[in-house]
């Protein structure tokens, strides 16, 4: 199962998505934002950083990524595609994930051991988790308050297309506690913590963040 | 090819300078004696062209000359004891240590104290983006970083200015930049406002043989400047703002201070490391504190000897730039390489690949002179070595200050400072200590660092040492840690440094790390003081000492002075960075009381010793008597238990014992693990004594019952003292956990958890 983990310039956490990949029994692979193939992998995994420098607005100029055409395409056609912090806004402002990420309401960075409880297991990312399971895992970024229209968050709610939830404390303002959400189809996923950080609690809090990569292992082959 | 043009308007030529030696020259406005523009013409036989009275002032200032300081600190190199640790001892870059298993690890701390009081966001990210860049040219991957801090009162108005301007900066830069902040310090004292000490260190790792060099050698070879374009900002950074004195009156500093951008600096570390893996490059150098003079003059006198450069051609962010300006910006993130011909090529597309601008400035000379060319005409002429190494050297008058004996007379004896007695005041003081500012939770500050970033965070912050993987496969890793305390050193500088180091060995011993090298950074006052002059003399011969007795050698540091306002100096601040290594980190032994039923013992000796403790500082404001007695034969001792402990696997938990003593050392491990503990004061002791003195060499463990036996008779064996101090457990259901120090008090960790989570969060809202 090959899995690719894109670099944009600015990409920071590529290096930890490819051992979670491996942790999970994965093959990752590198791909370059310059290119626009994604050499026939399976899935995808935005990984978090400030790409370009999060100049202009975080992820906007990733959008538009050589890399990103193809993305997005193979998305449409039902590739899974994660999108960890960066790699979410990267996701939004792509009109893959519907809503925006925004300044904390805090105003700071927030690195913080977070607890979240999984909404939908339904998704490409989320099969190997039971419903309402609480995770803890890192959640590390700046801009991580996720907003959109009443109208859209009532849409997702009900679309259950909510995936993961903040439960302990709302870190960053987030619209109805809102951590990760997925497309209408349940192959894309987008959500600000790490959980590549939560793989070993010899380097994170816990190993509870493996789950997403072997979920998209079992969910490739389902598909 | 280049034009010849005619000298543009008002350019100082070398033949001009000639023609015109008794040319009015601002050598006082750039912050040069007298004596040493005197010195600059008897080097140059003639008066220097403004462009090399740039390069000569930002060159010779404190900052960059070390010219006050030298002379102690070769005492470093002198006294270094006998290793084979050391790959690249001592010298202007940072030093290299071997870890076993052909990897090498450097590491540095470095001030940008200065900047960060003028422009607190961009003075520490700056900082950390300069020590990021020294480590990166010593050949390795920068792989973390840690901040020491100091700041005035915490509820004096600047420090709501300066702080989070600071934290954010630091939080800013190193989290884009992918390297987690895996440690440092948080300390308050009213002697830094106005002086807040923003100290930065980085560690980097690679293999032995990707060591690289910073001398321009081989005539001919190229001299390639890449990264960020050069603009206005940092003029003069080093000369005028870190070495000299703030005043409350004078204009406003703002436009000396560099401005960073990460981004920039993330692809910069990225192509050098790919310029390195490709083999492309001879020698290599970052542009810091006095930017192109710097690395010019420097790269130069290490290598060949000679190098031209055409200074034209830097790409500027603001094209009205004239050459002296361009010669002292310290515009950030760029970088100097000495390339082979054939290679430039490669080069200039590994640059391209990265989006980074590279461009070729001249070449390596054996002329011996450093040339510089302005659109053809010659305006620097200098032998590098009297720019670089050749400096004013100063032996600094010192002597010791008059007030020293009284401070040291006024001990904190319970006549002369009332201690706590009944069980009441003891539960009290563990309270009011556990919130104090300097000894509450960090976190207000910590959660604003990425910690997890590249995946080999092991411990960081609040754990005693932070330590890195840097081996998957083996679990080879590697533990830092600094410290400081000022209050100790102000009482007396020599055995204040020699405790600073000794905190440091004890912390990175605490998680199982064997300590290997030393870096510092030595914060003081002003240099034409004679009583900081002292203050220097003395922490600078107790730390070389102390390295000396330890075995544990210096590999490289930093020195920032004119730490004052008016004639007030900050505490003498000697900070000290102590590497070690983990064979194993999985075997890493971390702070947290975590398991009901284990025991806990009280590692060494306590007695009577609260001069210029917590307790006294907090309490009473008082700051007097003489610091806690330093015996490094027993922080020795105490570390080879705690280092074949951890690798026996004997102990659940460590943590060292330092400002507010044993009971600040409990509560932390307490509520870092969410335990309750039992707590026994032992016969013959007073329990204030035991609860607050800051004696040294001491750590409290968690012991499995199972392995208490094995534990005690490693003890025994070592003749080192050892007291069955508790045992932890859950508490009562109606309570909670609980510390209850048995016939005295009992305080739930729910009440320490307020008092301790709510400082920081509350004095910055």
């Amino acid at each position: 199962m090959r899995i690719g983990i894109v670099t944009f310039p600015g990409s920071l956490d590529d290096r930890d998505a490819a051992r979670a990949v491996r942790y999970a029994g994965g093959e990752p692979v590198a791909l370059w934002h310059g290119d626009d193939d994604v050499a026939g992998v399976d899935a995808v995994v935005l990984p978090g950083g400030f790409s370009y420098g999060d100049y202009l607005r975080c992820g906007a100029i990733a959008r538009f990524a050589p890399v990103m055409r193809t993305v997005v395409d193979r998305a449409h056609a039902g590739m899974p595609v994660l999108g960890i912090c960066n790699g979410f806004q990267i996701l939004c402002e792509a009109h893959l994930l519907p809503g925006a990420l925004i300044r904390n309401d805090c105003q700071t960075f927030v690195c913080r051991d977070q607890e979240l409880t999984v909404e939908a297991t339904g998704t490409a990312w989320t099969s190997s988790y039971q419903p309402g399971q609480r995770l803890v895992v890192p959640l590390k970024s700046g801009e991580g308050g996720y907003v959109a229209d009443e109208a859209t968050l009532d849409e997702i709610e009900s679309a259950g297309r909510v995936v993961v939830r903040y439960t302990d404390v709302n870190p960053n303002g987030s619209a109805r506690d809102i951590a990760g959400v997925s497309s209408a189809d349940g192959r894309v996923v987008g959500l600000m913590p790490h959980p590549e950080h939560a793989i070993d609690p010899l380097t994170g809090p816990g190993a509870d963040g493996l789950g997403f990569f072997t979920s998209v292992l079992t969910s490739v082959v389902a598909a | 090819m280049t034009t010849r043009r005619p000298p543009a308007e008002g350019v100082d030529t070398v033949s001009h300078a000639a023609q015109t030696p008794d040319a009015e020259q601002p050598w006082a406005e750039l912050g040069l004696k007298q004596d040493e523009y005197a010195r600059i013409r008897e080097h140059l036989g003639r008066r220097p062209t403004s462009c090399e009275l740039a390069m000569y002032s930002v060159m010779w200032s404190e900052h960059c000359s070390y010219k006050s300081s030298k002379v102690h600190l070769r005492q470093f190199g002198e006294k270094a004891p006998a290793t084979d640790a050391l790959l690249v001892g001592i010298g202007e870059n940072a030093g290299v240590v071997d870890v076993g298993d052909g990897y090498a690890v450097t590491f540095k701390v470095e001030s940008h104290n200065h900047p960060s009081y003028v422009e607190p966001y961009q003075g520490a990210a700056t900082g950390v983006g300069g020590i990021v860049r020294d480590i990166l040219a010593m050949g390795a991957r920068p792989i973390g970083v840690m901040d020491p801090l100091r700041f005035g009162p915490l509820d004096a108005a600047d420090t709501r200015r300066v702080m989070p301007g600071v934290v954010a900066g630091i939080g800013g830069y190193g989290n884009c930049l992918g390297l987690p902040t895996i440690g440092g310090e948080v300390v308050f004292d009213a002697t830094y406002a106005g002086n807040p000490l923003v100290n930065a260190l980085c560690v980097g790792v690679m293999r032995h043989d990707e060591i690289q060099s910073s001398a321009a050698v081989g005539a001919g070879n190229l001299v390639v400047l890449y990264g960020a374009k050069t603009g206005g900002d940092g003029i003069g950074g080093v000369s005028v703002l870190a070495s000299e004195t703030f005043t409350d009156a004078g204009p406003t500093k703002r436009p000396s201070v560099q401005v960073g951008d990460p981004f920039t600096e993330k692809l910069l570390i990225e192509c050098t490391l790919e310029l390195f893996g490709d083999d492309l490059v001879v020698a290599i150098q970052d542009l810091g504190g006095a930017g192109l003079s710097c690395s010019t003059s420097e790269m130069a006198s290490a290598g060949t000897g000679g190098m031209h450069v055409e200074l034209d051609r830097v790409p500027l962010r603001d094209s009205t730039l004239a050459p002296e300006e361009i010669l002292m910006s310290e515009s950030q993130e760029r970088m100097m390489a000495i390339v082979e011909p054939a290679k430039i090529d490669d080069v200039m597309a590994v640059c391209a690949k990265w989006d980074v601008l590279a461009t070729v400035l001249g070449q390596v000379t054996d002329t011996g002179r450093l040339v510089v060319t302005w659109h053809g005409d010659t305006v620097v002429d200098v032998p590098p070595r009297t720019v670089a190494h050749e400096g004013p050297v100063y032996q600094r008058p010192y002597h010791r200050p008059g007030w020293q004996d009284a401070l040291q007379a006024d001990e904190p004896t319970p006549q002369r400072l009332a201690r706590p007695s009944t069980p009441d005041e003891l539960r009290e003081t563990v309270l009011r200590m556990a919130g104090s500012p300097n000894l509450a939770a960090k976190d207000w500050v910590t959660e604003q660092y990425d910690r997890f970033v590249l995946g080999n965070t092991i411990l960081a912050q609040p754990e005693d040492a932070g330590v890195l993987r840097i081996d998957e496969t083996t679990g080879l890793g590697v533990a830092l840690s600094t410290d400081c305390n000022g209050r100790y050193a102000k009482l007396d500088p020599y055995e204040g440094a020699r405790l600073a180091l000794a905190e440091s060995y004890r912390n990175v011993a605490t998680v199982g790390a064997w300590p290997l090298a030393v870096t510092n950074c030595l914060n003081f006052g002003s240099p034409e003081d004679p009583e900081v002059m002292w203050q220097f003399a003395e922490a600078t011969r107790g730390l070389a000492d102390a390295c000396l007795d330890l075995g544990v050698p210096v590999t490289g540091g930093n020195v920032s002075f004119y730490n004052q306002t008016g004639d007030t100096a900050i505490l003498p601040t000697p900070v000290v960075g102590v590497l070690g290594v983990l064979d194993d980190v999985t075997r890493r032994t971390p702070q947290a009381f975590r398991t009901p039923g284990q025991v806990v013992y009280l590692l060494g000796e306590t007695s009577d010793e609260l001069g210029g403790s917590e307790w006294a500082h907090e309490v009473h404001g008082h700051l007097g008597g003489r610091p806690p007695l330093c015996d490094l034969r027993a922080e020795r001792a105490l570390a080879e238990i705690l280092i074949n402990a951890s690798r026996d696997g004997l102990l659940d938990a460590a943590h060292d014992l330092s400002d507010g003593g044993l009971a600040q050392a409990l509560v932390e491990a307490c509520l870092r693990g969410g335990v309750g503990m039992r707590v026994w004061v032992p016969d013959g002791i007073d329990p204030f004594v035991f609860l607050f003195s800051e004696s040294q060499a001491r750590a409290v463990v968690a012991v499995p019952r199972s392995e208490e036996v094995r534990f005690t008779d490693m003890c025994t064996a070592r003749r080192f003292p050892h007291a069955r101090i508790g045992v932890l457990d859950h508490g009562e259901p109606a309570t909670g956990p609980v510390i209850d120090v048995q016939d005295q008090f009992s305080v739930s960790l729910d009440d320490l958890r307020r008092a301790r989570q709510s400082r920081l969060p509350e004095a910055m809202a």
